[in-house]
């Protein structure tokens, strides 16, 4: 019982950073219908945004989790407005390739900066508390309830706000948007800020928990995100959260039982499987045909 | 009332797709306080020159929207001077409540305390959408989403409103009662354009009327005078 809640927890960390990263994947499919693959990156960018500013600014958690989010969302929304933008009326596909492409270019342009993997210093104290016999580390804690405080704030800011309001109803017929007087470009942008900012605060998180970081890591940690944000049903901002937890369950239930190499190949068997039987996942709705 | 007051002018409109001309060459205005309806058949050019007028497609000519041009203002920005809209097919968002609808609308308004006032005239007017205002757009019937696509663009509280269509799909009774609370509106002050297959309808409110055939203004007069022409007698109203 005591190792079920410690694994328990466990994925609760671990799905708390893929809910944050899919979030982003998601958000943007749903205003666009088009997959971010460069947003996996950005969560990598987020992490060294964090190391930067923890190492040549000496500046403790709080500022430095404000830097790597507000510099993850400007990033993204230059990347919008400068590689997506201009696709936003060419086939689907275009705006892929570019997305991959992006991506590439984060990861080769971090890898040209410095080659080697970097140790985020320890910016909040770990104290663990052992409660009935399950180790509690105050780290895993943390990320876990800011993890949720950020996803609190996003649902509200999409249920509650007229921003949010707007994205809601971007998603469901862009063209109509703009005659409400509601400008979609601005409304994209924030889309954009927003997503990746979680994505941001993701990669810091991930710097707590993990504290070596390389240009790399975004990549198989991005999939796995965007892993979740399918499994939940992509487009959808609750499915999302659910489907990082879900994934996040399921690797530490892999490595309980299996050897820990099958982990992410449980992962993509997973997405295989539902694909075929629900490929719009778990809170997706099949696309409602508009008249 | 003032009728040389002109509030929409276009010249010489041209919308092409590709090589295909929608819209030849068209020139109207519509002057303030009067309801301008512009009739023809499917695919006549109607639906393009009001996207033109509404900026979100492209165009050679000139569009003038109270003695300004509109060419290269975003379609936000021109809904922010005053030109509401009631879009083709209505265009509600079925994943947002009655009221998110409406006020996605109110986008561009500063005057936050009349907003609320606004409701309650659009309530008033179809007292089936207060009933409904909880409810997820997608879940109302095609005359109430009608009434919606009206209430929403009443909510911009703008001095004029272009209609796309609002008879399409809806059966006779409540497309009666669509054409008259567009007289309605028309009547507190609101400029119409309009714009119908449905040419009786159109015609018995409208001040004047334009008729469209293949990207050109073939007729145009008084609505009551084209009601009694021959030529459209015989080609829209059979």
């Amino acid at each position: 019982m005591t190792y079920v809640f410690q694994q328990l927890l466990n994925a609760l960390q671990v799905g708390s950073i893929y809910a944050l990263i899919a979030l982003g994947y998601t958000m943007v499919y749903g205003i666009l219908t088009m997959i971010n693959f460069a947003h996996g990156d950005l969560f990598m960018v987020g992490a060294f945004f964090c190391f930067f500013a923890a190492i040549f600014l000496n500046l403790p958690f709080v500022p430095v989790l404000v830097i790597s989010m507000v510099g993850v969302a400007l990033l993204g929304v230059v990347i919008e407005r400068c590689a997506y933008k201009p696709l936003r009326q060419a086939p689907r596909v275009s705006a892929i390739i570019t997305a991959l492409g992006v991506g590439l270019f984060l990861e080769n342009f971090t890898l040209a900066l410095n080659p080697y993997p970097k140790q985020v210093p320890q910016l909040l104290a770990n104290t663990t508390w052992i409660f009935h016999g399950v180790s509690i580390s105050s780290i895993a804690l943390f990320i876990v309830i800011l993890s949720l405080l950020l996803m609190l704030m996003l649902d509200l800011i999409v249920r509650r706000t007229m921003v949010g309001m707007a994205m809601r109803a971007i998603s469901w017929d862009k063209a109509v948007v703009p005659l409400l007087g509601v400008p979609v470009d601005l409304i994209i942008s924030l889309t954009f800020a927003i997503g990746t900012s979680l994505g941001g605060a993701a990669g810091v998180m991930y710097g707590l928990a993990y504290p070596v970081i390389d240009p790399y890591m975004g990549i198989m940690v991005g999939w796995k995100a965007f892993i979740s944000a399918v499994v939940g049903g992509i487009g959808n901002i609750r499915g999302a959260m659910i489907g990082g937890y879900i994934l996040g369950a399921l690797e530490i239930l892999v490595v309980a039982v299996m050897p820990s190499t099958y982990r992410d190949f449980v992962a993509f068997v997973l997405l295989l499987i539902l694909l075929i039987f629900r490929p719009y996942g778990i809170l997706g709705k099949p696309h409602p045909q508009k008249v | 009332m003032d009728n040389n007051n002109i509030i929409i002018s276009v010249e010489n409109l041209t919308v092409a797709y590709g090589n295909i001309k929608a819209v030849d060459d068209v020139s109207f205005e519509v002057r303030e306080g009067e309801i301008v309806t512009l009739i023809g058949a499917n695919g006549a050019g109607k639906s393009s020159t009001l996207r033109a007028i509404s900026g979100v497609t492209p165009y050679s000519g000139r569009i003038c929207y109270g003695g300004r041009d509109l060419r290269n203002i975003p379609a936000h920005q021109i809904v922010a001077r005053g030109m509401a809209q009631v879009p083709e097919g209505r265009g509600i968002f079925g994943n947002l409540t009655v009221m998110e609808n409406l006020k996605l609308a109110t986008w561009q308004r500063k005057d936050r305390e009349t907003v609320a006032k606004d409701y309650r005239r659009v309530f008033a007017l179809f007292p089936q959408l207060e009933k409904r205002q909880d409810q997820l757009g997608g879940t109302l019937s095609g005359g109430e989403q009608q009434m919606l696509a009206v209430g929403r663009a009443l909510m911009s509280r703008s001095r004029m409103m272009l209609l796309d269509e609002p008879s399409m799909g809806l059966a006779p009774v409540l497309v009666r009662d669509i054409f008259h609370t567009i007289t309605e509106i028309n009547r507190t002050g609101t400029t119409i354009l309009l714009v119908e297959q449905n040419a009786h309808m159109a015609l018995s409110i409208a001040s004047r009327a334009y008729v469209l055939e293949t990207g050109k203004i073939i007729l145009s007069g008084a609505g009551k005078e084209l009601l009694d022409n021959q030529r459209v007698r015989e080609a829209y109203l059979g």
